[in-house]
């Protein structure tokens, strides 16, 4: 197995982007990444996509997008996960790149959730749990993880202003990414007084819905410095799953998949939570941002809100979490998200994330969510000496 | 929409609340699954789950996902069952407001929604406070 490495990262701005359809936005990032390095060739495209099939009436994305960015005849398919399709399109692209099957390959993400109607969005992002047995009784993915937070709260006996806080945290990031959907600061108060959407997650807890497309260029390692200055080594990658069907889990606060999904990654890696300068995290709902962050093994389970408060994840503190804002502020293009992770730890670990930048960061993670914690793919990445 | 056969196709778990018990170790697969979660085993028997339990967790839910427009709000839960089998089910038959974690409820048919104009009524088993 070689050992492979990001050349080169191309994001669009997450907004609704009423003009832009789903391979304008994603040839938009691709041509970003394509430009970032000195690629020689293009022999594959993997891209993450969930919701093209119902929003957009389109599937077979793979040569939909090959066909518009030009590089029509390379080997080209599109990889669902849910909302973890992005991360599971980057690990799909890293094992044809280290198995020897491809050596240049173009991966990432796109969603164009604008291009739903009404209920349309909602009931296609729903999909993501189990249709049988949980769509069935008219829940949606905001009010699965509602039961989760309302849990949560009774369990450790925690407020919503603890959660509320976090969102906080995550907007005053994210006013400085010129990538962000919503780069603006609020207070605790924004939180609290927003509409209730499913109790206890009000309308500021949730990340909002935009479309978007990140693209990374992955090659093998011993290759990088031939085509870029800038690159950075994938050290661990891996993905896990847990029950689909919330209920059937024996300890509902606790997302097996997240802790499974880490400690294989780092275990790749070579490395432990506390060597972790700075995390992309998937704080879809500001529960799962809490939930995220204890089964990374970056606090204790039940004491995010304690660690948030020391300033523990801002910058300065022991681990930087969501310096891009995160999915609440950067926004959460569902099946693009994973890739904007991975596309934004990379930007850290080479200096090129600007105002949002994190100082001397060696080490990053990326950890992104399919489902209620159904699935998870976790990415260890390097800076390149 | 929904097809009628897989409506019924899915009519032994909906409105009989039936799962699968492991002969080997016991567990009680609800989903039914092909294999044991706990143990592995395919040797899984038809089960037929308690009709009551306690209220986990619960939400109100204010945003519907389409079909459900004319419910809001509504309840939805997680009910640990009495063989300690957690299910998600939605809360009936109380205002959203009354409901408490740890409630005790019990099974009762119910309608789930309309499948639009031309659809068929899906019904299933919903909870309500114990009476």
């Amino acid at each position: 197995m070689r050992k492979v490495a990001i050349l080169s990262v191309g994001m669009t701005k997450v907004d609704k982007h009423w003009r832009s359809s789903l391979r304008e936005l994603f040839s938009e990032a691709a041509k970003r990444a394509m430009n970032g390095s000195n690629v020689p060739k293009i022999d594959a495209l993997i891209v993450g996509n969930m919701c093209a099939s119902d929003l957009s009436d389109q599937n077979n994305i793979g040569a939909l997008l090959a066909d518009h960015l030009g590089i029509v005849p390379s080997t080209a398919y599109r990889i669902e996960a849910a909302c973890a399709s992005g991360a599971a399109a980057v690990l799909a692209a890293y094992g044809a790149v280290s198995s020897g099957m491809h050596d240049f390959v173009i991966t990432g993400g796109v969603e164009k959730l604008t291009d739903g109607v009404g209920g349309n969005t909602t009931l296609s992002l729903g999909k993501a749990a189990d249709a049988e047995y949980e769509l069935f009784y008219g829940s949606s993915f905001v009010s699965l993880n509602a039961l989760l937070m309302n849990h949560y709260m009774n369990f450790y006996h925690v407020p919503r202003e603890t959660f509320a806080d976090l969102a906080v945290l995550m907007h005053k990031n994210g006013a400085r990414n010129p990538y962000a959907q919503l780069p603006f600061e609020i207070t605790r108060e924004t939180v609290l007084n927003s509409d209730m959407i499913s109790d206890p997650i009000s309308l500021y807890d949730c990340a909002p819905v935009g479309d978007g497309a990140a693209a990374l260029i992955l090659c093998p390692l011993d290759e990088a410095k031939k085509y870029s200055d800038t690159f950075v080594e994938i050290s661990g990658i891996a993905g896990a799953t847990d029950t689909i069907n919330l209920s059937s889990r024996s300890d509902l606060l606790t997302l097996r998949s997240i802790v499974v999904a880490a400690e294989k990654a780092y275990r790749m890696a070579g490395i432990t939570p506390a060597d972790i300068d700075v995390a992309e995290i998937h704080d879809t709902f500001t529960i799962t941002g809490a939930l995220s962050i204890e089964d990374l093994g970056l606090c204790e389970k039940g004491k995010f809100g304690k660690m948030l408060a020391s300033g523990a994840f801002s910058e300065g503190g022991k681990v930087v979490i969501n310096p891009s804002g995160g999915l609440k502020s950067r926004g959460h293009p569902v099946g693009a998200t994973g890739a904007y992770q991975i596309a934004e730890v990379a930007m850290q670990l080479s200096d090129k994330a600007g105002k949002w930048q994190v100082k001397d960061a060696e080490i990053g993670v990326a950890q992104n969510i399919g489902g209620s914690g159904s699935s998870t793919f976790v990415t260890v990445l390097r800076r390149s000496r | 929409m929904m097809s009628v056969p897989r409506y019924w196709r899915e009519l032994p778990e909906r409105s009989r609340f039936e799962g699968f018990r492991c002969t080997k170790c016991g567990t009680v697969s609800y989903p039914p699954r092909a294999k044991c979660l706990k143990c592995g085993s395919d040797s899984l028997i038809v089960y037929k789950l308690p009709e009551r339990g306690r209220v986990v967790t619960f939400t109100i839910v204010r945003s519907p996902p389409k079909g459900f427009e004319k419910m809001v709000p509504y309840v939805l839960g997680v009910v640990e069952l009495e063989d300690g089998t957690n299910v998600t089910v939605q809360i009936t038959d109380v205002e959203p407001e009354e409901v408490r974690i740890g409630m005790p409820v019990e099974a009762v048919f119910r309608k789930v929604c309309e499948d639009g104009d031309a659809g068929i009524i899906e019904y299933a088993l919903k909870f309500r406070p114990s009476i």
